[in-house]
């Protein structure tokens, strides 16, 4: 695909984020939706492209009144709104659609309208795995994180790291959920969830969603927020089952997402101003780092807990505070990538000065899929 | 109300020979004709290279604790925790999801690269699982 084609002209949140118990998960699909379109300075009858995740294109454009002429309903878990970027860019430039919505919302917290998640018994998964007592993404995300730590050298104290710097961004954001500063001793101290993880290594569980809406560079110009490009984007999955993963040692799918994005940017890793990798647990930024190339895997925790990733450090690295801290409705990388757009805006509570080139990667499931999108601001 | 009982494996056409070899006292995993790869879990061609050709046989039931975690909380339902969910490597190659038996379910005693050998639970007349001991000696 052809780098700064299509551009994001549209982007927003629900109204509210964390505790919503007034609204169904549908509804927050909508009222992202409506953000969006009012940023845009749209009318939903302009939308003629639809992609969403987990609930059905058809769920929600009925629900919205949309008539669109393209859609995705691609669903890899949550970096499937990464996918549908990279989709739409490529269905604009095709000339399948003109403006194309991309939604999210999720009811994680309140569970009001929200689809049942389960494992047949005789899936893959149902067989091999849930017989063994795995019950949740706590009880399977966290799996390779022993043999990820043997073989790099990475401690505790690192790991926990990440928790205490994430929580230094959230504390800029008005909208995190969680804001007040924990120490690594917090984190250690904190409830054992799932070994080697605690509490504060594990994402919140919230309410919320959002939208983002794409059109074509040459004519975003016309729209009142300042574009931002789509500069590369990849793609990929792996496994639905975290035990037959390739290796613990990395993630096939980052490998192959993280330097698909690059190569189509034409990016070096010194050119990223601003970094967003989906943390469901506090081990996936240390993964991201080293599939997508930052450096060797041994020195991601120490570059964390050195303090490179926090505030004023010369990689910002999930600067809304990400999934531990911001909030976490089940399927984040719509958050992701709502933050990387407003730092490519300019207008994030947490801004990073004259940042110019923003990467988000996102994962699927556990270690299942993987989504990256480079933007930019400048064409 | 009866307790909420483990999750319970329904085989397939394609894996029906593994859960019959759990029941029989047998880990069977599958060899590609063709190419020679071992793998798992079952399916009746090579994810390798594509051959319809393979074999089922009878592996040797050893290996290592490739990884883990310590569950604690949520508990899956007939699970009482804290208890560990494995990953063993196979000396075979592939690596499969279990339970280590016959050994705290403590960090120190689940030392990653353990040797492991396979034990077998009967989980009732129709179901064995597959489940890891240290290895003796």
């Amino acid at each position: 695909m052809r780098k700064n084609q299509v551009a994001v002209v549209g982007a927003a949140e629900t109204t509210e984020l964390g505790v919503i118990p007034n609204a169904s998960q549908l509804q927050l699909h909508a009222d992202a939706a409506l953000n969006a379109i009012a940023d845009a300075g749209l009318k939903l009858s302009d939308i003629d492209g639809f992609a969403t995740a987990v609930e059905t294109p058809q769920q929600v454009c009925h629900y919205l009144g949309i008539k669109p002429t393209w859609v995705d309903g691609t669903s890899v878990g949550g970096c499937s709104f990464m996918l549908h970027v990279r989709h739409a860019a490529a269905a604009i430039e095709a000339g399948l659609c003109k403006t194309v919505l991309i939604t999210h919302a999720e009811s994680g917290k309140s569970m009001i309208g929200k689809l049942p998640r389960s494992t047949p018994a005789d899936s893959l998964n149902g067989q091999f795995e849930a017989p063994f007592g795995v019950y949740g993404p706590p009880s399977m995300f966290p799996i390779p994180v022993l043999r990820f730590m043997k073989t790099y050298g990475i401690t505790h104290e690192q790991l926990a790291a990440v928790a205490v710097v994430q929580r230094e961004w959230a504390a800029k954001n008005p909208r995190a959920m969680m804001k007040d500063p924990i120490t690594v001793a917090d984190v250690l101290d904190s409830r054992m969830i799932a070994y080697p993880f605690r509490l504060l290594q594990c994402c919140l569980v919230t309410d919320g969603g959002g939208a983002l809406i794409l059109t074509s560079a040459d004519r975003a110009g016309d729209f009142p927020r300042k574009p931002v490009y789509i500069m590369g984007t990849g793609e990929s999955v792996e496994t639905p089952m975290v035990s037959q993963m390739e290796t613990f040692n990395s993630s096939r799918a980052f490998k192959t997402a993280g330097p698909l994005a690059f190569k189509e940017a034409g990016i070096a890793h010194g050119d990223v101003d601003h970094l967003m990798i989906y943390d469901a647990f506090a081990h996936l930024p240390l993964f991201g780092l080293g599939d997508l190339g930052f450096m060797p895997y041994e020195e991601t925790g120490r570059f964390i807990a050195d303090g490179n990733t926090r505030p004023g450090g010369k990689l910002p690295l999930n600067t809304n505070g990400g999934g531990l801290s911001y909030m976490h409705s089940g399927m984040y990388g719509m958050y992701a990538l709502q933050e990387s757009v407003r730092q490519m805006r300019g207008i994030a509570p947490a801004q990073v000065p004259n940042a110019t080139i923003s990467v988000c990667h996102g994962v699927g499931g556990m270690f299942a899929a993987s989504g990256t999108i480079v933007f930019t601001n400048e064409r | 109300m009866a307790e909420p009982q483990r999750a319970r494996p329904k085989p397939t056409p394609e894996t029906q020979h593994f859960w019959d070899g759990t029941k029989a006292g047998e880990l069977r995993l599958q060899r590609c004709d063709a190419c020679a790869h071992v793998y798992f879990p079952p399916r009746p061609f090579c994810p390798s290279c594509a051959s319809r050709k393979v074999s089922v046989f009878k592996a040797s039931g050893k290996g290592f604790l490739y990884s883990y975690v310590i569950n604690h909380r949520p508990a899956a339902p007939g699970f009482t925790p804290p208890y560990a969910i494995a990953v063993v490597e196979l000396d075979e190659g592939p690596r499969m999801m279990s339970n280590i038996i016959d050994c705290p379910q403590t960090p120190e005693a689940l030392a990653l690269d353990m040797k492991l050998e396979v034990a077998f639970q009967e989980l009732d007349d129709k179901i064995t699982l597959p489940v890891f001991r240290p290895a003796k000696g």
